[in-house]
């Protein structure tokens, strides 16, 4: 270990909405030695950027814009007193929760924690991941840095714009270009269905005739120094371009909204296990990663779709990581495995040990594809207990099921929960 | 009235300008992007060669054995990143192994170091991702990779440091004599010089056939090669360059780390006629999607961070053309400088001003007068933490991280923007420092880089661009073009 090390309870990675909501319910858990790192010179993440509203809605009952969001939960930090250290970036985390960050004030500094909560948050699909072939010009933005470059810095990253990817950001974006004076000319998505949110296509899309090619892809890119032009194409079931379809869109900038990925970096580090499928550590009822002590919460274990869930996700991470730092996590158990099978991509948390759970537990997951009067079933190992039908299931739309701590405890046999989409 | 022009600042240019300014003499390198390393030396393998590639005898083999050892030798003094990690030529089928043995012996007569053909045994021990069906491998420990940018840069610099002068943003649109003179015009202006070095890339042809009798033209084809580059999560899939023994089948591609810690693979090599289009292509990237999974398992193409292409400076004889062009005194050609032209660019730079020096009788400077350092920009993910808080001690921009992917501060983006010839544009950032290279491709960094561009130059953010002229970044500001109620727009360009 590094000579100098500062010795506190609870340190949260991040002062985004999971950082701030983790922090905060660490301290009201009763653990009041709780450290926010946040690299950003303020708090709230990228909430700050997201100047739209439409956030709150579940946890305030009322609509609210991102940054005013953020400052709800701003405001209790400060009122609780919790601390925080802006424009200090997390460098490491070890495997025995010792926390490197660097900050212009500091330098380099090594926090030892009792309990650490990753909320990290995630980073946006880049062009070059997708291998679009073409030149490489300027114009190309990811539709988060142009939000950011419109919304913060005042500037319009182009006039006429073509949006790939359906995504909420891109989404949002599609309407903040066009209230801002460029043209949005189309929203390209290669899946049969969006990513986004249903409010969002009809607020952000439908509202202003930017029309939504499904099943379509940019297959090219013109323009050496600035784009000049994409080329978009109808894709078939293989999500491959169908010849003869391809029609030329004139356009000074491309915005990508294709996808949000955890950003594990510090966690795959720390040697921290991650899912496959989230690309976000795998973690139990406490949303405790394979690490003890280190605990997982917001868009860094999966990508959300709506901050309340975030929030409220994050909130428990924020419990269970001030009872681990106080000890008070008691004996683990024999855990129950939670398998995602037939349309269920994933679930978090993956295991349940039954005497660490709440009263209640929710279960978040995504299905793979958009299902229509399916019914959400939860098995305890072959005995169906929940069966509730949803008219409508889209990848875009995160789901829930709650289980409670009674009839796990009932039945003391039971090693695995199962979760799956059924048609009748 | 200059000694020597040298068109193009690619890495042979700049090689040549460091070289030539040991000599007291005036120097200019012309080059028409707006920075150094912005052709064939930008987008390209990365490898340093070991030389066993090229036909015993020619100049490519010379100066690419002689390039190889200078590599590491001036990677001491100019501070840039070079790794001798050796590379394996994988021999894929028992039928194939007197190509092996063929480029053993060449190899040798070469004057390669150290190659020693290994057993499959050894190769999987060595690279456990290697594929089931190889048999053999050419192991040449000599072989690494290096920075092109990095390597470029820091030549430039140094050069600089020794009194070339460098303009940028000026295509060559002529060359002819005037006198004992040669005119040199470039952009809007007129360089007078004594001599003229053309190492202008893929375009060497068209400046050498400016001078050259009709019996001596010059063609250059340029050869485009497409490349994956991953992430640094899939960077240590391979621990050595690994290349395929070309077979009946054809040729392989390369994979191989990157001293940034990524994974590249590529290139392939098709002929085109357009010496501008560096855009890749789905048949490209295909086909080199289709051979890595020749010599190496389960290559992660899925962590790619993204894909380029470059353009090789092709000649049909496949040699390096390298001297004074017959007929046109004190005119020097350095063209046709294909692979293994970044590994051959040292050599090249001593070579050329030897030659040049000779033919105008230029002396040394005086001990001492030529400073042979150039101070490296600080790496961040390579020191310790130890190291990195000293240097936040000293400069707290050190611990303001800008580009967290792969962690760069904005001391270092400062240090570049103040250097000559400085970084001006995002990606003349991104070549010196790595900001922006990594997994979210500029997401978040680009905005911030922006900044500190505006603050230390004092650009307006619609003058900031990615790679000069035409590329710019933001087009205005908000609501600049919303009718006002008059119906008239208000505003303007930024």
């Amino acid at each position: 270990m590094p000579r100098e090390v500062e010795h506190r309870s609870v340190v949260v990675v991040g002062g985004g909405p999971a950082g701030l909501a983790a922090a905060i319910a660490a301290y009201e858990a009763g653990e009041t030695d709780v450290l926010i790192l946040e690299r950003d010179t303020q708090l709230g993440g990228i909430l700050n950027q997201c100047i739209h509203n439409g956030f709150g809605l579940h946890t305030f009952k009322e609509e609210l814009t991102g940054p005013e969001y953020a400052a709800r939960f701003v405001a209790r930090a400060d009122e609780l007193g919790i601390e925080r250290r802006l424009g200090t970036m997390v460098v490491d985390i070890s495997n025995d929760r010792v926390v490197t960050t660097v900050s212009p004030d500091r330098g380099i500094s090594h926090i030892k924690a009792g309990a650490v909560v990753l909320a990290m948050g995630c980073r946006e699909r880049p062009r070059g991941a997708l291998a679009t072939p073409g030149y490489r010009p300027a114009g190309i933005y990811s539709a988060g840095t142009a939000q950011r470059l419109v919304n913060i810095e005042g500037q319009m990253p182009g006039r006429e714009v073509v949006i790939l990817g359906s995504g909420d950001i891109g989404l949002i974006m599609a309407r903040r270009m066009t209230f801002e004076g460029a043209h949005v000319q189309c929203v390209a998505e290669i899946m049969p269905y969006s990513g986004g949110l249903k409010r969002n296509i009809v607020q952000c899309l439908d509202d202003f005739g930017i029309p939504l090619l499904l099943s379509h892809t940019v297959t090219r890119i013109e323009g050496k120094q600035r784009v000049e032009a994409v080329w978009i194409a109808e894709v078939d079931e293989h999500m491959k371009p169908v010849p003869g379809t391809e029609v030329r869109y004139p356009c000074d900038t491309l915005l990508l909204s294709v996808g949000l990925l955890p950003e594990n970096e510090l966690s795959r580090a720390a040697g921290v296990q991650i899912n496959p499928v989230t690309r976000g550590p795998v973690v139990n009822e406490s949303l405790e990663t394979s690490i003890p002590g280190v605990f997982a919460c917001g868009n860094v274990l999966h990508v959300h779709d709506l901050v309340d869930y975030v929030s409220e996700e994050a909130a428990s991470a924020g419990t269970a990581a001030a009872r681990y730092a106080q000890g008070l996590s008691g004996e683990a158990s024999t855990s129950v495995t939670l398998v995602a099978k037939d349309g269920v991509r994933y679930t978090v948390p993956s295991t349940i040990d039954p005497q660490r759970m709440g009263e209640q537990l929710t279960v978040r997951f995504r299905v793979g594809n958009v299902y229509r009067d399916h019914y959400v079933s939860v098995y305890f190992d072959d005995e169906r207990v929940q069966h509730r039908k949803k008219r409508v299931m889209a990848p875009g739309e995160m789901e829930q099921v709650t289980l409670k701590r009674a009839d796990l405890l009932a039945r003391p046999e039971l090693s695995t929960i199962t979760i799956k989409l059924e048609e009748e | 009235m200059f000694d020597v022009v040298i068109i193009g600042a690619g890495v042979s240019g700049c090689s040549i300008a460091r070289e030539l300014s040991r000599y007291d003499a005036r120097i200019c390198v012309v080059e028409r992007e707006e920075d150094v390393c912005c052709g064939t030396s930008k987008a390209n393998s990365a490898i340093v060669h070991a030389g066993f590639d090229a036909q015993p005898g020619t100049l490519m083999a010379k100066l690419n054995v002689e390039g190889n050892r200078l590599m590491y030798e001036w990677a001491h003094d100019l501070n840039f990143a070079v790794l001798p990690i050796g590379s394996l030529v994988v021999c894929m089928s028992e039928d194939d192994r007197p190509g092996l043995r063929n480029l053993y012996e060449r190899g040798i007569a070469n004057g390669v170091p150290d190659l020693r053909i290994i057993e499959r045994d050894e190769l999987v021990e060595m690279e456990p991702n290697i594929s089931d069906e190889a048999v053999a491998a050419l192991w040449a420990p000599t072989g690494g990779i290096v920075d092109p940018f990095g390597l470029t840069v820091a030549l430039a610099e140094n050069a600089a440091k020794n009194g070339v002068e460098f303009l940028f943003n000026s295509p060559v649109t002529d060359v002819h004599r005037d006198g004992d003179a040669w005119v040199v015009r470039a952009s809007d202006k007129e360089l007078r010089t004594k001599a003229v070095v053309n190492a202008a890339g893929v375009y060497a042809d068209e400046i050498h056939n400016l001078v050259s009798a009709d019996a001596d033209k010059l063609s250059i084809v340029p050869r485009k090669g497409e490349y994956y580059l991953l992430d640094t999560t899939a960077g240590q899939h391979v621990r050595h360059t690994v290349f395929m023994l070309p077979t009946a089948m054809g040729k392989g591609v390369l994979v191989s780390p990157t001293v940034h810690g990524n994974l590249i693979v590529g290139p392939t090599a098709a002929d085109i006629d357009d010496k501008e289009a560096t855009d890749t292509t789905a048949e490209g990237l295909a086909e080199v999607a289709a051979k890595c999974s020749l010599t190496v398992k389960n290559v992660p193409l899925r962590e790619v961070i993204t894909t380029f292409a470059g353009l090789r400076a092709h000649q049909a004889a496949h040699d390096f053309v390298i001297g004074e062009v017959p007929g046109a005194e004190r005119f020097f050609d350095c063209a046709a400088i294909e692979s293994p032209g970044l590994t051959s660019a040292p050599a090249i730079g001593v070579m050329v001003s030897g030659i040049v020096a000779d033919a105008l009788g230029l002396a040394k400077k005086p001990e001492g007068a030529f400073d042979p350092t150039r101070p490296g920009v600080q790496n961040l993910v390579i020191m310790s933490f130890d190291e990195w808080d000293e240097l936040c001690q000293k400069d707290p921009a050190y611990g303001n991280i800008i580009c967290r992917c792969c962690r760069v501060s904005e001391a270092q983006i400062v240090d570049v923007i103040h250097r000559v010839p400085a970084a001006r544009s995002l990606d003349a950032i991104k070549r010196r420092t790595g900001a922006t290279m990594g997994r979210c491709q500029g997401g978040f960094c680009t905005p911030k880089i922006m900044e500190i561009l505006e603050r230390e130059t004092g650009m307006a953010p619609g003058e900031i661009t990615k790679r000069g002229p035409g590329s710019e970044l933001v087009v205005g500001t908000i609501k600049d073009r919303i009718a006002t109620p008059a119906g008239r727009a208000e505003g303007g360009e930024a």
